[in-house]
C-alpha cells in the first residue's frame, strides 16, 4: 500500500462542508463506513455538534484550527450557498475540493472555480460523484462503494449512474477500479477529462483508462487532441453517451448539450477514434475492449 | 437601442406605426433563432399596411410558437450588418467575447468566417484594451466607437446581472449616418440561476407543458422527444445511455426521463405516472440501477403506479443493485417483467414493438 492513490488514499483527511444536512450527513456516514478519515464537518451556525461523531465548526478556519491535517474537502452545501463554500475552502490553503452539489449557477462556477485554478486548488465537479480509491478504502463522494471492486482500470466519468453501471461490469468481469474520478456533469468543472487522464497514466496501479463522455462542451476532443499529439502511456478505451439526443436539448445534466455545432457525440466519437482510442457502441462492450488489453 | 414598442392588436400595431413615421419592422415576439427565415420579421411602408400584417401575424405560429405580441420598430438605413457576443468558455474558465464585421448569420456559419475573440478572465472583467480591439477589428468610423465602447460596456453587465449563457447583437448595424443600432438580441439565461431572477422563473414556468412542469416540481430531468418509446432512467448518463440502445435497435423514444439519485418509491411512482399520461407511449422502459436508491422502494414504486394507471401500457423494467432481491419479489408478486441487465430489457421491448 502506498498510502495514496489518486487524489485520494489513506492519508486523505477530509472535511464535509454541509455536514448537518440531509445529504451531508446521510454521506458522511457512509463514507466513514467506507473508512474514509473524515476528521471535521462545517455548517455555519452549527458549531459545536457532532454528526456521526464528527465535530462540527462554524467556519473552516476555526475546523483547521482544531484539525491542521485536513487536506481535502467535500462539499454538499446547498447551491445558492456553494459559491461561497468553496471560496472558503479555497481561501483557507485546502488543496482538494470535490464539489457535490447540483444546480450551482454557471456563473458562480466560473468565478470559483478560475479563482481555484489561480492559487493551485483542484476542485472535482461541480455536479460530481466524486473519487473514490478501492484499494486505499477511500472515497470522497456519493458513489456506491460496493460497485467499486479493487482493481486495475482507473475510470474517468462525466456521470454518476452511468459510471457506476460500467464499474460494477469491470468488477464482475475481475477488471476491478484503480480509481473513479467523476469529473461531473455540469458545463464548466475544475478538474478536466484530460487532466484526470494524465493522473492515471502516472498512477501505478491503473493498467488500463476507461473514459465515459457525453455529449456537450469539447472536453472529449481535448483528450483525443493530446493522445494524438503525446501518445497515450496506457491504453484508454471510450463510451460516449447522447448519440441519439436531439441537437439542443440539455439531457438531464446541465453541460450534456449539444448546439451550434458543438459537442455531438459523432464530433467525439470520431476525434478519439482518429487518435487511435477505441470506442464502445454500448456499456456492455466496453468490458470487452478493455478485455482485449488485459488479460 | 431603435425605437418602437410592443403591441398585441393590429391597431396598436398601426398607432406605433404613425408615432415612427409611418414605417416600421413587425417582429414576431418568439424564441430561438432563424426567426427571419421563417417569416417572422415582416415590414411595413405604411400603417394600414402595418395593420393589416399585424392581422395576419398575430396568432400565427413561427418556430413552433404562437404569436401573441409584435415588436414595431423603426427601420433605419444599414451600411452593414455586424456581431457582437459574450459567451462562457467552460474550457479556459472565461467569457469569450465575440466580433464580426459580417453579422446577420447564425452562429454556426459566423465561425467559419472572419471572428475575433477575446477571452474575459470573470475575476478580471471587460477592459478598456478589449473594446478598442473590436472597433478597430470592426473597421468602425470613429463616431461609432465611442458608441460600441458603451455597447460592450452595457452588454456585458447584462451578462452577468441576468446570468446569461450567451448574450448576442446579431445584427448590429451601422447606419449610414454612422450610428449603431441594435437590431436583434437574443439572450439565454442560466437556469440554475434562475432562484436570483424571480421574475423571470416566473416566465419560464409559464412556457412549461404539462408533463413538463408536472417533471420539474418532482425535481425530474425531463425532456420531449417525437418517438413512442418512454424512457425512465436513473442518472443522466445512464438514461441517455438506454435511449442510444433503443435508437440502435430502431426504436424511438417519446422523452428522456432522468429520477435521479435517492429515488424513493413516490417519486418512482409519479415518473411513471408522468410516462403513462403521454398520449404518443406505446411502450416504457425503466433502467434503474440502485446505488444510494434501493430497488425494494423502486418495486413499490412501480406497483403502485400500474395500480392506478388509466390504461395499460407495456412496462419493461431494468432494476439492479442495492436490495434486488427484495425489488424483484415484490414485482414478481404482481406479474411485472424486469431484468437483470440493460441489453435484455432493450431486447425485450424491441420484441414486444416488434
Amino acid at each position: 500500500m502506498t498510502g495514496m492513490g489518486v487524489l485520494v488514499g489513506q492519508e486523505t483527511r477530509a472535511l464535509v462542508q454541509g455536514v448537518t444536512g440531509r445529504e451531508g450527513s446521510f454521506h458522511t456516514r457512509l463514507m466513514l463506513d467506507y473508512g474514509t478519515r473524515v476528521v471535521a464537518g462545517v455548517t455555519p451556525g452549527k458549531g459545536g455538534q457532532e454528526v456521526h461523531g464528527v465535530p462540527v465548526y462554524d467556519s473552516v478556519r476555526e475546523a483547521l484550527a482544531e484539525h491542521p491535517e485536513v487536506n481535502a474537502s467535500v462539499v454538499f452545501v446547498p447551491a445558492r450557498f456553494a459559491k461561497d463554500a468553496v471560496l472558503e475552502a479555497v481561501s483557507a490553503g485546502i488543496r482538494l475540493v470535490v464539489v457535490i452539489t447540483e444546480h450551482i449557477p454557471l456563473h458562480d462556477e466560473l468565478a470559483m472555480i478560475r479563482y481555484a485554478k489561480l492559487v493551485g486548488t483542484t476542485i472535482v465537479g461541480p455536479n460530481t460523484p466524486g473519487v473514490i480509491c478501492p484499494e486505499e478504502r477511500c472515497k470522497l463522494g456519493i458513489m456506491p462503494a460496493k460497485m467499486f471492486e479493487s482493481g486495475v482500470v482507473g475510470l474517468v466519468s462525466r456521470s454518476g449512474t452511468l459510471a457506476y453501471e460500467v464499474a460494477r461490469r469491470l468488477s464482475e468481469e475481475g477488471f476491478g477500479i484503480s480509481t473513479f474520478i467523476g469529473l461531473g456533469g455540469d458545463p464548466v468543472v475544475g478538474l478536466s477529462m484530460v487532466e484526470a487522464v494524465k493522473m492515471l497514466f502516472r498512477d501505478e496501479a491503473t493498467r488500463c483508462v476507461v473514459v465515459v463522455g457525453e455529449i456537450g462542451g469539447t472536453m472529449e476532443e481535448r483528450l483525443a487532441d493530446y493522445i494524438a499529439s503525446r501518445g497515450a502511456e496506457k491504453p484508454v478505451v471510450a463510451f460516449i453517451a447522447g448519440r441519439s439526443a436531439p441537437r439542443g436539448k440539455k439531457m438531464g445534466h446541465a453541460g450534456a448539450i449539444a448546439y451550434a455545432g458543438v459537442g455531438t457525440a459523432e464530433s467525439k466519437i470520431s476525434r478519439l477514434r482518429r487518435a487511435g482510442v477505441p470506442v464502445a457502441r454500448s456499456v456492455s462492450d466496453i468490458t470487452s475492449l478493455v478485455a482485449k488489453y488485459i488479460s | 437601442m431603435p425605437r418602437g414598442g410592443l403591441a398585441s392588436s393590429p391597431a396598436e400595431v398601426r398607432q406605433l406605426i404613425e408615432e415612427l413615421g409611418g414605417r416600421a419592422y413587425l417582429k414576431a415576439q418568439v424564441l430561438g433563432s432563424g426567426r427571419a427565415k421563417a417569416g417572422g420579421v415582416r415590414r411595413a411602408d405604411s400603417p394600414e399596411l402595418g395593420e393589416e400584417l399585424a392581422r395576419s401575424m398575430l396568432g400565427s405560429t413561427v418556430l413552433g410558437q404562437r404569436v401573441d405580441r409584435l415588436l414595431v420598430v423603426e427601420t433605419v438605413d444599414i451600411a452593414s450588418e455586424l456581431y457582437v457576443g459574450f459567451i462562457a468558455n467552460p474550457e479556459e474558465l472565461t467569457v469569450s467575447l465575440l466580433a464580426s464585421p459580417h453579422g446577420g448569420v447564425d452562429v454556426e456559419e459566423l465561425s467559419r468566417g472572419e471572428l475575433l475573440r477575446i477571452e474575459i478572465d470573470p475575476l478580471m472583467g471587460l477592459a478598456d484594451f478589449m473594446k478598442r480591439e473590436v472597433a478597430k477589428f470592426l473597421r468602425l468610423p470613429r463616431r461609432a466607437r465611442e458608441q460600441l465602447r458603451d455597447l460592450l460596456e452595457t452588454l456585458y453587465d447584462i451578462y452577468w446581472s441576468y446570468d446569461c449563457e450567451f448574450l448576442e447583437v446579431n445584427p448590429l448595424a451601422l447606419t449610414t449616418d454612422n450610428r449603431l443600432v441594435a437590431i436583434d438580441v437574443r439572450m439565454s439565461v442560466d437556469d440554475s440561476s434562475l432562484f436570483r431572477h424571480p421574475e423571470l422563473r416566473e416566465a419560464y414556468l409559464k412556457r412549461l407543458s404539462e408533463r413538463e412542469a408536472a417533471a420539474r416540481e418532482h425535481g425530474f430531468s425531463y425532456v420531449e422527444l417525437d418517438g413512442n418509446v418512454g424512457v425512465i432512467g436513473n442518472g443522466a448518463g445512464l438514461t441517455m445511455a438506454t435511449m442510444d440502445m433503443i435508437s440502435d435497435m430502431g426504436l424511438r423514444p417519446a422523452f428522456f426521463l432522468d429520477v435521479g439519485g435517492g429515488a424513493s418509491s413516490s417519486r418512482v411512482r409519479e415518473a411513471l405516472r408522468i410516462a403513462l399520461s403521454h398520449p404518443r407511449v406505446r411502450a416504457v422502459l425503466m433502467n434503474i440501477l440502485g446505488g444510494i436508491t434501493r430497488c425494494d422502494e423502486v418495486a413499490k414504486g412501480i406497483v403502485e403506479a400500474l395500480s392506478a394507471a388509466p390504461r395499460r401500457v407495456p412496462l419493461v423494467v431494468r432494476l439492479s443493485g442495492t436490495n434486488e432481491e427484495e425489488g424483484r419479489r415484490i414485482l414478481e408478486a404482481h406479474g411485472i417483467r424486469y431484468f437483470t441487465r440493460m441489453e435484455e430489457a432493450v431486447s425485450a421491448l424491441a420484441e414486444i414493438l416488434r
